[in-house]
């Protein structure tokens, strides 16, 4: 019997074991069990912020979050930083789906006219914002004018993010693309361009320039959108329920980035993302095209280059394509007057730092810095500060917008031309047949 | 267990008959209490949403709206059986199972074969071939698109040391996209295979090679007569662990390619993350993964079947 008094009491042993770990586990994450199970909201004095901003745009964020916490000792500020794209937008619907959204968030302009349809967002009353001075006469007014959606403000914008053009300033020296005060001359024509890219590519030995083509749609899209933008074109209509592609401005534009890649071969036709950054820093290519977010990074490797904007290259009315971040207001039933206050007196701060944020290359979109000395003085950034008012969204569909299977769809048939395994004529059908998918499905938002 | 049956003639075997059922009841309880929290969990985190994904699948669901949405009907069923989309998923899921199983099988059972055969080292070599097993899905994506890195990825330079200078185009051509995210997937996973070889391996007795080598067998027919058939039961669960999880291709994919160039390495459970995340129509992306959650299902019932019946048979 000795045998089963020790199995008694190793039996009892480890019952009381398990009692103890389970009363430990519930005391000992008390505070966060309690919140997300019974549904009690974090302290009244906590302000909770979403991005998805990383790299040095996210270091950036950080330090004036640290100039807000400072400023406001009162407010707990609890920024939570999640990965870009798909798993930030779900997460943030499903935050407000579960009334459990946090304070302020920072969306697309692109994707809060989604959220706001979808009736994610909390509308923004001229009133409750002129105390803080967030007017409309003080941000850029193709940013303010998209932050409307049905004509009601849903967000307050940050930025402009335009594509812009990266040059080698050693190379075009060497290729005598500068003119005398240094500055790139124009090349705002299809021959000039080819011409420019040509004379780099003499200099580097390898490309004249480079542009991301796999496994990186969204890079594609932006330089065809911009050069069919720039010949007038629109893809979509009508909330994305009507495809309004333009076939002979979409050849155009895909025939003409055909014949610089795999005619000419002036730009590699098989480069990722990682790979075209290296090969401009690097100096195999003389000239990148992205948008303007990878000035730290060519900062960083103190390469010589400056930027400017992308060019007029078909002449038409100037296009270009960009986004903008901005601050939106998931909808919460719960939230108070006071915590609206709160959340207006920290977007203000944040703009109130648009210095901070500059420097990672996007357009400020509050005038009173965008206009500024100060900003003049911020270069390479401020080069291409004009093109602010002239940027083009994607055209509004529930299915568009960044990181949008519309820019993939486009993207990936982009590629394709570019790199010489489909022809513009067989891209363009397949865009269309696969826009029509969405074109005559019954919107989901 | 079988003390229950024993012929109650001694009195010690008696107080077992009576004594087992309530012993045995005090146990069962106890597995009961030790199998509850994975069985809460089993509930609400694969039962549950499962059920949930069934329903959800017959709704216009969306993921931008709380609820399930208007009722669909068969409709969700009805589009996914004709998109073009769904059927070109599910056939690079396929392909992509076809070009993954048979390399990691075969290759798995020659090199346990001649892991097993050697004298010394052995620790080396099974650890070398398992290794890349434990890197996570996102480290071996990151390494392999490096390596495949047109111009200044490794693979081109070595390829170009010995002569071949102009290698495919890797990622970025359709032809060779999944095959190039295939080759990765067999350094990747081919440890488990490996290691499940090798333990059958081991269970074999020596002394049938003993006798078969006294016998006059060479090296080649031991391996015919003697090792591949007492494999066979390895074999059978290693090709169908490897089918299943060669059809839940998703990671590395996405990671590599997002289903490109042009959507021609795009898998099934791409088009449902696709359609259900970055296009919010969760109630047809459901619908999707139910269909894909019958072929699944298939395939386990051959095994289960074929194996039932091979037990039977031995």
């Amino acid at each position: 019997m000795g045998a089963e008094s020790y199995s008694l009491s190793r039996r009892s042993l480890l019952r009381g074991a398990g009692l103890i770990g389970a009363g430990g586990l519930i005391s000992g994450c008390g505070s966060g069990f309690v919140t997300g199970v019974a549904g009690v909201g974090a302290p009244k004095n906590t302000l909770s912020y979403w991005n998805l901003l990383g790299g040095g745009d996210g270091v950036r964020m950080i330090a004036m979050e640290n100039a807000y916490q400072q400023a406001h000792p009162n407010v707990a500020l609890n920024a939570v930083v999640l990965s870009w794209g798909n798993p930030y937008y779900t997460k943030l619907s499903l935050a407000t789906l579960g009334n459990k959204p946090p304070d302020v968030a920072i969306s697309h302009l692109t994707r809060a006219s989604i959220l706001a349809r979808a009736g994610m967002l909390e509308p923004l009353n001229a009133a409750e914002l002129a105390p803080y001075g967030l007017t409309g006469g003080n941000f850029t007014p193709r940013a303010w004018n998209m932050a409307h959606t049905d004509g009601t403000l849903y967000a307050i914008p940050l930025d402009t993010h335009p594509l812009v053009m990266y040059y080698r300033t050693d190379v075009c020296k060497k290729a005598g693309l500068l003119d005398g005060s240094g500055n790139l001359k124009n090349l705002d024509s299809p021959d000039a361009l080819t011409a420019a890219l040509t004379a780099a590519k003499k200099v580097t030995g390898a490309y004249g320039g480079v542009v991301s083509i796999n496994n990186d749609s969204a890079t594609q899209w932006r330089v065809f959108s911009t050069l069919y933008y720039q010949l007038g074109g629109s893809v979509l209509a009508n909330d994305g329920q009507d495809i309004v592609l333009d076939d002979a401005k979409a050849e155009k534009v895909l025939s003409f980035i055909q014949d610089l890649v795999v005619k000419r071969g002036l730009l590699p036709t098989s480069v990722d993302y990682g790979g075209a950054t290296t090969m401009f820093s690097t100096g195999k290519a003389g000239f990148y095209f992205e948008g303007d977010w990878e000035i730290t990074t060519f900062e960083t490797t103190k390469s010589p280059f400056s930027m400017t904007a992308f060019p007029n290259v078909f002449g038409g009315t100037y296009a270009v394509q960009a986004d903008s971040h901005s601050f939106v207001l998931p909808r919460d039933p719960g939230r108070t007057d006071a915590r609206r206050q709160e959340i207006f007196r920290f977007i203000r701060s944040m703009l109130d730092q648009s210095s901070t944020w500059a420097q990672g290359g996007h357009i400020p979109a509050w005038l009173p810095f965008q206009t500024s000395a100060a900003y003049d003085k911020l270069k390479p950034a401020s080069n291409y500060r004009g093109v602010a008012n002239h940027v083009r969204y994607d055209d509004r569909a529930w299915y568009s917008g960044s990181g949008s299977d519309f820019e993939n769809i486009m993207g990936f048939a982009i590629a394709a031309v570019a790199a010489g395994q489909m022809s513009p004529a067989a891209a363009i059908s397949d865009m269309r047949s696969k826009l029509a998918l969405y074109a005559n499905t019954k919107s989901p938002v | 267990m079988s003390s229950t049956q024993a012929i109650p003639t001694a009195a010690g075997a008696r107080t077992a008959v009576t004594v087992a059922p309530r012993k045995r009841r005090g146990e069962g309880r106890a597995g009961w209490g030790l199998a509850t929290p994975f069985l809460i969990f089993y509930l609400l985190f694969l039962i549950g949403p499962t059920l949930y994904g069934v329903v959800m699948s017959f709704f216009n669901s969306s993921l931008q709206h709380s609820g399930l949405g208007g009722f669909a009907g068969a409709d969700n069923y009805t589009e996914a059986l004709t998109s073009s989309d769904f059927w070109q998923a599910m056939w690079h899921t396929v392909l992509f199972t076809l070009m993954t199983t048979p390399p990691l099988v075969v290759i798995a059972l020659v090199l346990a074969i001649f892991t097993d055969r050697l004298a010394r080292g052995r620790w080396f070599f099974r650890l070398v071939f398992f290794a890349p097993y434990v890197v996570p899905s996102a480290a071996m994506a990151l390494v392999w698109t490096w390596l495949y890195t047109p111009q200044i990825g490794l693979w081109d330079k070595w390829l170009s040391a010995v002569g071949i200078t102009n290698p495919p185009n890797w990622l970025a051509d359709p032809n060779w996209a999944m095959a190039s995210v295939a080759i990765a997937t067999v350094w990747w996973t081919l440890g488990f295979n490996f290691v499940l070889y090798l333990a059958g391996l081991q269970e074999i007795p020596r002394s049938l090679y003993e006798a078969a080598s006294v016998d006059g067998a060479t090296r080649w027919q031991q391996m015919r007569g003697i090792t591949i058939p007492l494999l066979r039961r390895t074999t059978g669960l290693v090709v169908v662990l490897q089918i299943i999880a060669s059809l839940k291709i998703f990671d590395q994919i996405f990671l590599m390619t997002s289903g490109g160039p042009n959507y021609s390495t795009r898998p099934l459970l791409e088009y449902v993350y696709d359609i259900g995340f970055t296009d919010f129509r969760t109630g047809y992306a459901a619908a999707a993964s139910m269909l894909y959650f019958l072929v699944i299902l298939a395939v386990s019932l051959v095994w289960f079947f074929t194996s039932r019946s091979q037990r039977k048979g031995a």
